[in-house]
């Protein structure tokens, strides 16, 4: 049976603010167990939470990033379960005056039928808190606890049922991460947990249109892990409509290591959440200022400027897209761009050495010690003929690790490149002496040969450092004379 | 509103209470008079008024984003009835969480 799947994805992301969303905890990744814990967060009785004031800014600019619309009263609501790890026994969050909401998130589907742009709506995109961490693994019979997340700012941002396929999911996921990190929200790192995704997922006969029985798939924790747990789980929902059975509505996790969905064991009661309104904060108010500040401060969408970099800079689709998938490295390329005035050659630059350094720096892209400038310094002494393309990349790879500029060390490798009309024809002299036998080979017609042998030759006894192109010029100038002679 | 045995035990479960069959039926006489009164005051006409989730209009204070030192480990798993020197112990779990 030809089935259709409809996909709706819940994402959380982690707010990239100092300290925590109702208490001054430091958010800091992987810090020892229970060491970023307070009496607020542990959940002790008698405290209070105070909403801090840059989450809100970051939410602002995230509903507006998402072209929602942001409720000029907004509240929080307890939403009450049960855990180890949730000290309080209740999640701060927002049930039905949300921050925002109504908004949409385009997305270019790369492939197949549903190939194009796309418009997911967004349902609704709300703060809450996150709860802690049970590491189930460490003893044999017991459940290990750390709140070291407990309260960690969240935006949760809800997708209408538009998405079809795991290609499409995968692709609104992709497309959300490089929203979110142009935005500056989020540092949307999937391993520490940063970004977190839930589906909900149904399908339906081709040719109908009522929408099947919806099962909520949790615990998809990569964007691989997304599209195989849709992939499965639309799998076996088609294979149970075909053999006549009825899909039950339910919660199921995705087990990553097994590639398998299974259902929660919990009794449906348990996602009773029993919402009610969080009776130790009051409403807020959205100061309005602050929204028609963020709305002016919004930059330019990584979708809005993919195409810039096509339509302005001249660049092929493929290239725009690795030099938008993260903020610092298209500011990177538009200013190089700038500074030796030729955009493929920045994008060259960007996207071959220095992407491949950024994949190895623990820090990433923005840990490289170089700033355009030095980049541009080193492309015009390529250009100039003082290096080689080749020893460029070990000039950047230096400059990239250590801060310091090309010429200092171009100087202290030895490198610069030799196109000195004199030593060069000094050496190609010496070259030929000392290889009669290859000027033998050019007499006899095997041209090719006793150039390339004699270039490695030329190229060693200079240390490499020879301009190739004006070597093999004056190379080949002197077989011709000595041939002709 | 009538409030059933059945119910009663519902949320009581989902509270995690555990409650014997005179307190069952001591809590469903509560809550029926609970819900009795809310129905009273749903009589009241309140067309134009914005729903009140907080009974003090008074604005939510924010903080800055400035970190302060948490409580010390020791602190914090002090009062734990069972822990190690990291972390807090509780009966093995293998479930998912609810969010
Ligand atoms: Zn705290």
């Amino acid at each position: 049976m030809s089935v259709l799947p409809t996909i709706g994805l819940e994402v959380h992301v982690q707010l990239a603010t100092e300290t925590k969303l109702f208490c001054g905890c430091p958010t800091t990744f992987a810090a020892p167990p229970n060491t970023a814990v307070c009496p607020v967060c542990a959940g002790f009785p008698g405290v209070l939470p105070v909403l801090n004031r840059r989450a809100v800014e970051l939410a602002i600019r995230t509903a507006l990033g998402l072209g929602c619309e942001i409720l000029p009263r907004t509240k929080f609501d307890r939403k009450n379960y049960f855990y180890p790890d949730l000290p309080k026994d209740y999640q701060i969050s927002q049930y039905d005056l949300p921050f925002s909401r109504n908004g949409r998130l385009e997305v270019d589907i790369p492939h197949g039928p549903g190939g194009g742009t796309k418009v997911v709506r967004i349902t609704r995109a709300h703060v809450e808190e996150d709860a802690g961490k049970s590491l189930h693994d460490r003893r044999p019979a017991e459940t290990c606890v750390d709140l070291n997340r407990c309260g960690v700012p969240l935006m949760e941002i809800v997708s209408e049922p538009d998405l079809e396929s795991p290609d499409e999911a995968h692709a609104y996921l992709a497309e959300l991460k490089r929203l979110l990190l142009a935005l500056g929200v989020s540092d949307c790192t999937m391993e520490e947990g940063s970004l977190r995704c839930d589906a909900n997922v149904s399908v339906r006969p081709a040719g109908t249109t009522a929408l099947g029985t919806k099962v909520e798939v949790k615990n998809l924790n990569t964007f691989k892990g997304v599209k195989r747990a849709l992939e499965h789980e639309i799998a076996r929902q088609s294979a149970a409509l075909a053999r006549g059975e009825r899909i039950a509505q339910e919660t199921r996790l995705w087990d990553e290591g097994r590639g398998v969905t299974a259902p929660m064991r919990s009794k449906e009661e348990a996602h009773d959440y029993r919402y009610f309104p969080e009776p130790d904060l009051p409403a807020l108010e959205v100061p309005r200022a602050w929204v028609e500040e963020a709305r002016r401060a919004l930059p330019e969408s990584p979708r809005a400027r993919r195409g810039r970099f096509v339509s302005a800079h001249g660049l092929p689709a493929s290239d725009a897209a690795v030099l938008t998938e993260e903020p610092a490295v298209a500011d990177f390329f538009e200013a190089l761009a700038r500074e030796i005035g030729e955009a493929k050659a920045a994008a060259n630059w960007v996207m071959g050495e220095m992407l491949a350094r950024a994949k190895d720096a623990p820090g990433g892209f923005r840990a490289l010690r170089v700033t355009p400038a030095a980049v541009g310094d080193l492309h015009r002494r390529v250009r100039g003929g003082a290096i080689s393309a080749n020893q460029a990349k070990e000039v950047l790879a230096e400059m990239a690790a250590t801060g310091r500029a090309a010429a200092e060390v171009i100087a202290a490798r030895g490198l610069a490149q030799v196109s000195d009309e004199a030593t060069l024809a000094g050496a190609v002299a010496s070259v030929l002496a000392e290889n009669p036998g290859s000027v033998a080979d050019y007499r006899a017609g095997k041209g090719a040969k006793a150039i390339g042998f004699l270039m490695g030759r030329i190229m060693k006894a200079t240390g490499g450092r020879a301009n190739p192109n004006r070597a093999r010029e004056i190379l080949e100038a002197e077989l011709r004379g000595r041939a002709g002679a | 509103m009538r409030v059933t045995a059945d119910l009663v035990a519902h949320v009581a479960a989902l509270a995690r209470l555990r409650l014997g069959p005179e307190e069952a039926e001591a809590y469903r006489r509560h809550l029926e008079a609970l819900l009795e009164y809310v129905r009273v005051v749903e009589t009241v006409d309140v067309t134009g008024v914005e729903p009140s989730p907080y009974p003090f209009e008074i604005a939510l204070p924010l903080r800055e984003d400035v970190p302060v030192p948490p409580l010390p480990r020791e602190e914090i798993l002090r009062n734990a009835p069972a822990r190690t020197d990291e972390f807090f112990l509780v009966p093995k779990v293998i479930e998912g969480k609810g969010s």
